[in-house]
């Protein structure tokens, strides 16, 4: 056991983890923070999406100690109830989940892609997200809801 | 505050802050509420059992500030089901939706409605609701009219208020009305699980006065689960609360001959390993240390025979094999004789794979069994007062010794593992006296979850000189989706207690059924039918990896696939528009009705299949399909482009037409069908459980691949058939039955191949062309 400091959603915060615990489930277990959920444990999911440094990343995969130092953000810190980011405001608006249960991947995957490609066609948003799993076929409404967020942004939301 | 079981349910409401419609003596009121929304309390005392269901406050409950709780044993798997049967009981007390709370799937606080299944959560449960909520209004408006001294006829209710129509200012809110007097009212019941209903005095509203009923209402457990305020039953946490793994066998009927776990034991964290017969786990104190642990015990196995047959040949094995129960054939005319007649006749044979729910979440449940007995289980499982059950005899105490308390974990199509791991939880819990959390690894659920069963089928039918049916006969021949019960209330259901050496003893034979009122696939008008129905043994007796279970719309995607796909290839023996020829073996208005809606809405052109200008290397083509499942009528057309180059069959736009009766919640009910579509689409085009001589090989993503944003359709239009005069029907699971039917019939159309084995990879399909 050792400890690490991790800076997650702007706060950095001490807990004693195993070193090569993966960092998924350090933030569950120790920060008690319950959004990046275990899904496959492979990477092959993404389920348990975090932001590191601003790239989606599969926190089951990565080991704690690789996180220290960096900006960690989940996906409740990215906004709050009361603002919300435009592209969690965009998947609260169009209803886009089922279950909801692989959420973060897919909000999260969607930021940093819109951030790198503002004005995405359907087909850049189709390959960009096709790293993701959603078992229960929500795919219609998170099309959707990408749209949205990419119309969001460019009139002026943050991004 | 003393133990909120030993005050009576008044003095419990006092001392709340609250009031109910409607008395009983003690009880589970008061430990759900304080529990509410508060998965880590525990109960200090026995959890009761059996809500009395004759009581109002069973049901639905109304405090002092007028906030209306709603008790269902009905439970919310990502459908928005939860919203809808607000919107039921909203509607009949005349109340804002956002006053109405429900408490869902927990047995010390909910009705036991058969948890849910069938997607019938709406149609049986929601009429149980809607009775309840009538005669709540019913009484209040009694009160009322004698508080204000105006007849019930002066008097309308807006937002939980009454007024007196011809004195404005004259009212009083549900709030007051239940703060000084108590109401209540035997209510009679009827049926038991699925089939529960209660009945009181009040009168449901006609749906022509719905304001709520019938309306787009929100979900609002999107912007919680975003914000992390919604908790599944993986955030759930007990104080004390140790990680539990568990170890599966790696071959169907391998036996434990010994465990050396002296590595896992040097893990930082290691608590117990726990073997009992061929069940392994390890509890640790943390999820990592759980990991590493259950990583480093080593369990020598024994080398089993190879029991499954090799992959390919498994339709072969089951055309072969002797069959293990046969429900009595349905026999109409003379189907032999008919197709002696016929100037034509078709034969087909039709194959449908073993698949996986292989839900996101792989399945988690907290147990923490106390010394004496005394159960609690945080699981996701359907059926909550099933499993309360099965779990109780598992431990072997009484029923109301065990509380399970329906968490939710992620969408669930039917019986996956969500059952099973809170038996493991149990099991462990119990081994080590702590509160244990299971978290099965990915492949704990794909390769050892129980499965949807593979099934075989044979048709024939002649054809007369004007073309339409002249005798048929349907044979199918599969594994029972009941060889894991999917209604879980005995210890052997259980993977955990299996690999202990419990017997399942609840297994029972399902079939896949044609011309029976349960069928897998539409009735048509059809005078000389022959359907034969067989179950084959199972391919190992449980436990194991393919035990066939109930996986969504059981039973009826395989059949409906087969008898859908025929109906196109007798459609294009006789030379006629597959869709006028459906038509002009059906008489049911609503059947008819819905083919026509998605024939329109798609801009159908009637032709025979398969189209002629076949040019070029990509070649479109549209099928269409009817799908029937119990009383919900679903017409299919899909639009395909195939390249014959490669054989990848590309699904460019899917119209669903959807006839439920009654629609409670259009957008809710839009969204749940459109996701049907993916997820059906993703089992016909690219699902097949693998499995090697010895065990299932698809355990994780990228050995059980499902479809990926890249295949989902650019359009999927649901037309929705609303019938307010008709009682709602289930809705949502209709949408899987005969889609694979309509994605086979337009490649057909496309090319002229016609595809008779799910899933339709492209290398099949390639070689088809």
């Amino acid at each position: 056991m050792s400890i690490v400091a991790l800076d997650v959603n702007g706060r950095v915060r001490s807990t004693e983890a195993e070193p090569d615990s993966p960092l998924l489930y350090v933030l569950r277990d120790n920060l008690e923070l319950p959004n990046p959920r275990f899904g496959c444990g492979l990477g092959q999911c993404g389920a348990c999406t975090v932001l590191v440094n601003g790239d989606a990343v599969r926190s089951c995969m990565m080991p704690v100690t690789a996180a220290v130092g960096k900006k960690i953000v989940t996906l409740d810190g990215l906004g709050t109830p009361e603002r919300p980011h435009p592209v969690q405001q965009a998947f609260i608006d169009e209803q886009a989940f089922q279950c909801g249960y692989c959420m973060n991947g897919w909000v999260l995957v969607s930021k940093v892609l819109l951030e790198k490609n503002p004005s995405p066609t359907d087909q850049e948003i189709r390959r960009g997200l096709d790293g993701l799993i959603c078992r229960c076929g929500s795919h219609t409404a998170v099309l959707g809801a990408v749209r949205r967020a990419a119309d969001a942004m460019k009139k002026g939301g943050r991004a | 505050m003393t133990s909120p079981s030993h005050l009576s349910r008044r003095e419990f409401v006092k001392s709340a802050g609250g009031l109910i419609v409607g008395f009983s003596m003690a009880g589970p009121l008061a430990d759900v509420l304080l529990a509410q929304g508060s998965p880590q309390v525990a109960p200090a005392v026995p959890p009761p059992v059996g809500l009395p269901l004759a009581k109002i406050d069973s049901w639905i409950r109304i405090a002092p500030d007028g906030a209306v709780t709603v008790c269902t044993g009905k439970i919310e798997v990502g459908m928005g089901v939860n919203v809808a049967l607000s919107q039921i009981v909203a509607e009949e007390l005349g109340v804002p939706m956002n006053r109405v709370t429900m408490l869902m799937g927990d047995t010390s606080g909910t009705p036991d409605q058969g948890g849910v299944g069938a997607s019938n959560s709406i149609a049986s449960g929601g009429a149980a609701l809607r009775n309840v909520a009538a005669t709540v209004r019913g009484l209040l408006l009694d009160a009322g009219s004698r508080r204000l001294g105006v007849p019930v006829d002066q008097l309308s209710i807006e937002n939980g208020v009454i007024n007196s129509k011809a004195a404005p200012g004259r009212s009083l809110s549900y709030g007051e009305l239940v703060r000084d007097a108590a109401f209540d009212q035997e209510l009679k019941v009827t049926g038991s699980g699925f089939t529960l209903n209660v009945q009181g005095s009040g009168t449901p509203k006609s749906p022509a006065n719905y304001s709520i009923v019938g309306t787009s209402v929100k979900r609002t457990d999107i912007a919680d689960k975003m914000f992390g305020r919604f908790k599944y039953v993986v955030d759930v946490r007990v104080p004390g609360m140790l990680h539990g793994r568990v170890l599966r066998p790696p071959s169907a009927g391998a036996q434990v001959l010994s465990v050396d776990d002296s590595a896992a034991r040097r893990v930082t964290g290691f608590v117990q390993t726990v073997v009992k017969g061929n069940f392994v786990g390890v509890v640790a104190t943390s999820e990592w240390s759980a990991v590493k642990a259950s990583r480093a015990v080593k369990v020598n196995w024994n080398t089993p025979a190879e029991v499954f047959p090799e992959q390919r040949d498994l339709y072969a094995h089951m055309r072969a094999a002797e069959p293990k129960a046969s429900r009595p054939p349905v026999k109409r005319g003379d189907a032999s004789a008919a197709m002696d007649r016929a100037v034509r006749r078709v034969e087909a044979v039709y194959e449908y794979p073993f698949h996986s729910h292989a839900t996101m979440g792989p399945g988690c449940a907290v147990a923490d069994v106390q010394p004496t007995g005394t159960t609690t289980v945080w699981c996701g499982a359907q059926k909550p007062h099933a499993v309360q059950r099965g779990y109780a005899d598992l431990l072997g105490v009484p029923p109301d010794r065990v509380r399970v308390v329906w968490t939710a974990d992620s969408g669930s199509y039917g019986r996956p593992g969500f059952d099973d791991v809170g038996a493991d939880a149990i099991i462990l819990s119990q081994a080590v006296g702590k509160p244990v959390r299971v978290q099965w690894m990915r492949g704990d659920l794909t390769g050892w979850g129980p499965k949807g069963p593979a099934a075989v089928f044979e048709l024939k039918a002649g054809l007369d000189a004007e073309g339409k049916i002249c005798g048929a006969q349907f044979t199918s021949k599969a594994f029972s989706g009941g060889e894991i019960n999917f209604i879980p209330t005995a210890k052997g259901n259980f993977l955990g207690a299996q690999l202990m050496g419990l017997p399942n003893t609840s297994g029972f034979d399902e079939f896949c059924e044609w011309g029976t009122p349960g069928g897998g696939a539409a009735p048509y008008e059809i005078a000389d039918l022959l359907s034969t129905a067989h179950v084959i043994p199972p391919l190992h007796a449980t436990p194991s990896p393919l035990a066939g279970t109930h996986l969504r719309d059981p039973n009826g995607p395989s059949t409906s696939f087969a008898v859908e796909s025929f109906m196109d290839e007798l459609a294009a023996a006789a030379g006629a528009d597959p869709i006028q020829f459906r038509t002009q073996h059906l008489t049911d208005a609503r059947a008819r009705a819905v083919l026509a809606a998605a024939a329109e809405k798609f801009g159908w052109q009637a032709r025979p299949s398969p189209q002629r200008a076949r040019q070029g290397n990509v070649v479109t083509g549209r099928g269409a399909a009817l799908g029937i499942r119990g009383g919900t009528y679903v017409g299919n057309v899909a639009e395909v482009e195939v390249d014959r180059s490669t054989g990848v069959v590309r699904v460019v736009r899917y119209v669903m037409a959807h006839d439920c009766g009654l629609i409670i919640n259009p957008l809710g009910l839009t969204q749940t069908l459109q996701a049907n579509v993916v997820q059906t689409l993703s089992r016909t085009m690219t699902e097949e459980v693998r499995f090697d001589r010895k065990s299932v090989t698809s355990v994780d993503w990228a050995t059980y691949p499902v479809s990926r944003m890249s295949d989902v359709p650019p359009a999927i239009d649901i037309v929705l058939v609303n019938r307010p005069e008709v009682a709602a029907t289930g809705a949502g699971e209709a949408g899987s039955r005969a889609l694979a039917a309509a994605v086979a019939n337009a490649i057909f159309d496309a090319t002229g191949a016609r595809l008779r084995q799910v899933p339709f990879t492209a290398a099949k399909v390639k070689a088809a062309l």
